[in-house]
């Protein structure tokens, strides 16, 4: 799980379309813990511009030191076994950012978001995304701008489609609060999983 | 000398006159402090940062006392110009904490009511009085707030005690392969050291130095134990493994495995520059500190007295001050609702680790206070 970005460098803007989108569900002066949270750049973002008391967590030291060198604070943990150093209740947000489908426990993790925190904002690629479903179609395993990897070197091992991801809140006893699906970059709105690449969930306890 | 080295160093012994009483009750009337600084203390005097010694560390931290010396202070690689403790930008002070051997008022310094050495009769010494003397350091320095406390291992600890005691001093304490109290592994090891100690024929009680002998066997041995539990067995194999000096097997007790050599090497060296009171004091001061113990057995609650930014760091290899006891802090902090940054770095040199050069690890040191510098300038 070294580096669970999936978006490639070349893709960021000034603040990356999926983090813009996070930024936005959040209200200022809150409190975000960023799981995941690679160089800090949401954090940077919203420390600056929503006077948020922020924590990361990455499991890569260069991400650490990166955050470090931004002034946030942040925690180096592998977030597979829980998020431990974390008391119940302690964030209004948990972000979990184009992270969970490198992940091997998605259930601990979306029960442990909402154990620390009172909502939690997911973003993932798309598997239902229609360039992933015709390149499976003409029997390929898909390549494209959210999924950048190929099969044999992709650090993502739980893909999921908008629906499947729903339907495992609900599961959980969880619901969605807000849904936005994304292609690069613009929200979609007609036929988001077949049309959208990267989806946003916000979701708490039902 | 290169460029990077803070260059040849002076230490000084700094006379304190005012009577100290310890946490045991005992009262010491007067007492000296060697210590060491690098770099220039600014207008302010906002910009001073002490680090604080492990179990057998002093003042002697960066550069050399002479153009001959082998080898510099030791932790040269972390303290000089453009360096991750930069000396370009703090005033960075080093010292040997009271009780210890090489020049601080210790065991072995002359008791003024005896006219002898003090020997059994040196005071145990714990981690809260150790930073008593060093406050009384900085207010003699003039020192209101130190930008940075800096310590690994019981350094760690006496950084943490700050921050406790002296919240309003501290902006920054750097908690270093550290722990909140030792485990019983932990005082296990330490007794098995004291009693190679106090079980040497030539140890008297502790006294010694009257007999005009050193109670040798004793440190070395002590040395050999904590130097094995302070490296990893991955670190020690790729270093050693099973090589032979000879080549092959001798079938006697005589050195044969590198590792021997080395070990008893380091012990011999150990046991003639090491005071014996000073390692049974210094282990006990390890063994006592449990800053949770005035506050209920919760250490969130201890932390929750300190003003202090924190950066705490562990090494995964370390086994005698290992992860878990670092992220016991970092929840501490956490609970606590301080600020902390947590790094775990990736090391197979043990507990040592916090003394080598590892980029990753002084990327971190240097991020940090980087940005430590800019808050005070």
């Amino acid at each position: 799980m070294a580096n669970h970005n999936t978006l490639r460098p070349d893709l960021k803007h000034a603040l990356r379309a999926d983090l813009k989108q996070i930024s936005d569900q959040i209200k200022p002066g809150s409190r975000v813990l960023d799981l995941g949270c690679a160089d800090g750049e949401l954090l940077a973002w919203l420390q600056a511009n929503k006077a948020v008391r922020g924590i990361g967590v990455d499991v890569d030291v260069m991400s650490i030191v990166s955050c470090v060198e931004k002034g946030l604070n942040v925690i180096q943990a592998d977030m597979e076994s829980g998020l431990q150093s974390f008391e119940d209740g302690s964030f209004d947000y948990v972000v979990l950012s184009l992270t969970i489908q490198a992940m091997h426990n998605i259930e601990l993790i979306l029960q442990e978001m909402l154990r620390v925190g009172k909502v939690g904002i997911v973003t993932f690629p798309n598997f239902g995304f229609w360039e992933n479903r015709w390149q499976i179609l003409i029997g390929r395993m898909p390549v494209s701008e959210t999924i950048p990897y190929e099969w044999y070197n992709t650090p993502n091992i739980h893909f999921c489609t908008v629906h499947d991801f729903d339907r495992l809140l609900g599961k959980m006893g969880m619901k969605v609060d807000k849904q936005v699906v994304l292609h690069q970059g613009e929200t979609v709105d007609f036929l988001p999983n077949l049309f959208g690449s990267l989806a946003l969930v916000q979701f708490s306890q039902a | 000398m290169s460029n990077d080295s803070v260059g040849i160093v002076i230490p000084q012994k700094i006379e304190f006159n005012e009577p100290i009483t310890l946490s045991s009750g005992a009262v010491l009337p007067r007492y000296e402090l060697m210590v060491e600084t690098y770099g220039e203390l600014n207008a302010d005097k906002s910009n001073a940062i002490l680090i604080c010694h492990a179990l057998s560390g002093h003042h002697h931290i960066a550069g050399k006392h002479a153009e001959s010396d082998k080898a510099a202070g030791w932790w040269d690689n972390m303290v000089g110009p453009g360096k991750p403790i930069d000396t370009n930008k703090f005033f960075v002070i080093g010292l040997n904490n009271l009780g210890g051997c090489h020049g601080s008022t210790g065991p072995s310094s002359t008791n003024p009511e005896t006219g002898a050495p003090y020997g059994s009769a040196f005071p145990v010494v714990l981690v809260r009085d150790w930073v008593e003397t060093q406050a009384r350091l900085a207010d003699r320095l003039g020192i209101k707030q130190f930008a940075a406390i800096i310590g690994g291992s019981l350094g760690g600890m006496q950084a943490l005690r700050w921050s406790i005691t002296y919240p309003e001093r501290v902006r920054h304490a750097l908690v270093i392969a550290s722990a909140p109290k030792l485990t019983a592994q932990n005082i296990a090891f330490n007794d098995v050291a004291r009693q190679a100690i106090i079980t040497d024929p030539e140890f008297h009680g502790g006294d010694f130095y009257q007999h005009g002998v050193v109670p040798r066997r004793g440190l070395r041995l002590a040395r050999m134990l904590g130097h094995i539990t302070y490296l990893s067995d991955d670190g020690m194999g790729e270093k050693f493994g099973r090589m032979l000096r000879s080549g092959e097997y001798k079938y006697g007790y005589e050195v044969e495995f590198e590792i021997e050599s080395y070990l008893r090497y380091q012990g011999d060296k150990f046991s003639t520059m090491f005071d014996a009171n000073t390692y049974l004091l210094m282990t006990k001061a390890l063994d006592y500190f449990d800053p949770a113990r005035h506050y209920g057995g919760s250490l969130a609650e201890a932390m929750r007295q300190a003003q202090a930014k924190f950066l705490v760091v562990s090494f995964t290899s370390d086994w005698r001050f290992a992860p878990s006891r670092s992220r016991e802090i970092v929840k501490a902090l956490l609970d606590a609702d301080r600020t902390v940054s947590y790094a775990e770095i990736e090391s197979q040199h043990g507990h040592d680790a916090f003394l080598m050069e590892d980029a990753p690890y002084m990327a971190v040191m240097r991020a940090y206070l980087n940005n430590v510098a800019k808050e005070i300038a």
